[in-house]
């Protein structure tokens, strides 16, 4: 049997990194895109979109993101599409975090005062003028904060892509203890590995947080 | 004035502003009964009535920013249409407002506050509307905050800052809005100069206020609104000076 050092674990562990970095990427980017789509929509009341967009939030927040990946990946295979393990990790987390931020958005959008918007109207601001110049401006920088906040949470929500297959950090690990049969140091592992990819994300949060406080 | 005729009413048709039969409720609530008013050119109108009484929503009905049910509504002869966005626009470009909480955008400088509606709306060049805001700036006494943000400002500049703002459009009427109702007393008088000043180069106004001696002084008509109806109506001597109607007279002796 191969004996497996340290250093193979930490080595094999960091290369599955890779990929829970890259899938965290997609999840992120491809969320932020719906999430600045839908965030528009309801906030523009085109005709349906703010049921909707309450309805989808709802959705993905009240149910949890292992079904969510499950249902990605049978579900669309029963379509009769066949789906990657790949596809349906960036599609289901994608889907998850645009519904966060969405939610996390239209907050800092209402906090801008109503005001501001009045102002804007005033001065003959059409309604992306208004959104572009004006609001978003400064609901993006009450928003910054808690959205690197929470890709410390996608970040962590990407080890669930193991189940369905999606070779990451988690399911190294997993394949990992399999071979050598010490969970406890692989998951230890993994754990740090996690951390050290968490910890600066949420501390670059915070550090912000407090410099934008005390800006505004 | 020669658009206004010897009642101190400006002509029909003269008007810059006509409102006509203005209905507006919220809900079950009608807070305008009815409201018909021509604005003349040049005129100075101050609007007097309790809090409720419906004047601030009378003001806001007239750039768009509230919805009214019936009634009929034109600036410049172009009626005011809520459905349609491009009309809406034009019609704000000859409106501006001023707020009680001056609402500058914190996320811009002093200049770009005034520069950004000319160079978005009326797509001018951004030389064209520096100069234009430093002028501007100059004008209300604040020539050397162009690069300075609203939050190192005091309340009355931040409000001469508004005024600014929203002259940079060109309007033909200025609405002001309880503008002096946020500041500090001594910071009222520095406002009311300005506003003063434009009334005086022939700025057509109306105003929702409280300062009753600059009512006085300044206005060409008062209108006491009570009730959602405007309730009384005349040059300011007779307003102030002789009274009709007991509801006036209550409002004005619980002013002292």
């Amino acid at each position: 049997m191969l004996e497996f050092s340290l250093w193979d674990i930490l080595r094999n562990l960091l290369l599955a990194g890779r990929w829970t970095i890259v899938l965290s990427l997609i999840a992120f980017v491809g969320g932020g895109v719906v999430a600045m789509i839908l965030l528009i929509a309801r906030t523009a009341r085109w005709r349906g979109a703010p049921t909707f967009v309450a309805g989808y939030v709802q959705v993905f927040q009240g149910t949890p993101l292992l079904i969510q990946l499950f249902l990605a990946y049978f579900g669309v295979a029963l379509l009769g599409v066949e789906t990657s393990a790949w596809t349906a990790a960036s599609v289901a987390l994608t889907l998850y975090t645009s519904a966060y931020l969405t939610e996390i958005w239209q907050g800092c959008v209402r906090a801008v005062p109503k005001g501001q918007w009045e102002a804007a109207q005033s001065l003959a601001l059409d309604f992306r003028e208004q959104l572009r110049y004006v609001v978003l401006p400064q609901a993006g920088r009450l928003a910054i904060a808690p959205t690197v906040g929470f890709m410390v949470q996608v970040i962590k929500g990407t080890a669930l892509a193991s189940v369905i297959g999606f070779v990451e950090l988690t399911k190294t690990g997993t394949m990992i203890t399999n071979a050598t049969f010490k969970p406890f140091l692989v998951y230890s592992c993994v754990g740090l590995m996690y951390f050290i990819l968490c910890f600066p994300v949420s501390y670059y949060a915070r550090t912000l947080e407090r410099k934008l406080h005390v800006k505004h | 004035m020669s658009s206004i005729d010897d009642h101190g009413l400006p002509k029909q048709g003269s008007g810059i502003a006509s409102i006509r039969a203005l209905r507006k409720s919220y809900g079950a609530n009608e807070v305008l009964k009815g409201i018909d008013l021509e604005v003349a050119r040049g005129e100075v109108i101050v609007i007097i009535g309790k809090s409720g009484s419906g004047k601030s929503t009378l003001l806001r009905c007239v750039n768009g920013l509230e919805t009214f049910q019936h009634g009929e509504l034109l600036v410049e002869g172009v009626a005011l249409l809520h459905d349609g966005a491009r009309a809406m626009r034009e019609l704000r470009q000859h409106v501006g407002m001023i707020f009680q909480n001056f609402n500058l955008f914190p996320h811009l400088s002093v200049g770009r506050n005034v520069m950004l509606a000319p160079s978005l709306v009326k797509k001018k060049h951004k030389d064209a509307t520096e100069a234009q805001a430093r002028r501007l700036l100059e004008r209300v006494g604040l020539a050397e905050k162009f690069d300075a943000f609203p939050d190192q400002l005091s309340g009355g500049q931040q409000q001469r800052v508004a005024i600014a703002r929203a002259l940079a459009m060109e309007p033909s009427i200025l609405l002001c809005d309880e503008i002096t109702s946020a500041l500090d007393p001594e910071l009222v008088g520095e406002v009311l100069r300005v506003v003063e000043s434009l009334a005086d180069e022939g700025m057509t106004l109306m105003m929702v206020t409280h300062e009753m001696n600059f009512a006085r002084k300044v206005s060409d008509r008062v209108v006491f609104m009570h009730a959602g109806r405007i309730h009384e109506m005349g040059p300011p001597d007779a307003i102030f000076g002789d009274p009709q109607t007991a509801e006036l007279k209550q409002f004005l002796s619980a002013l002292h």
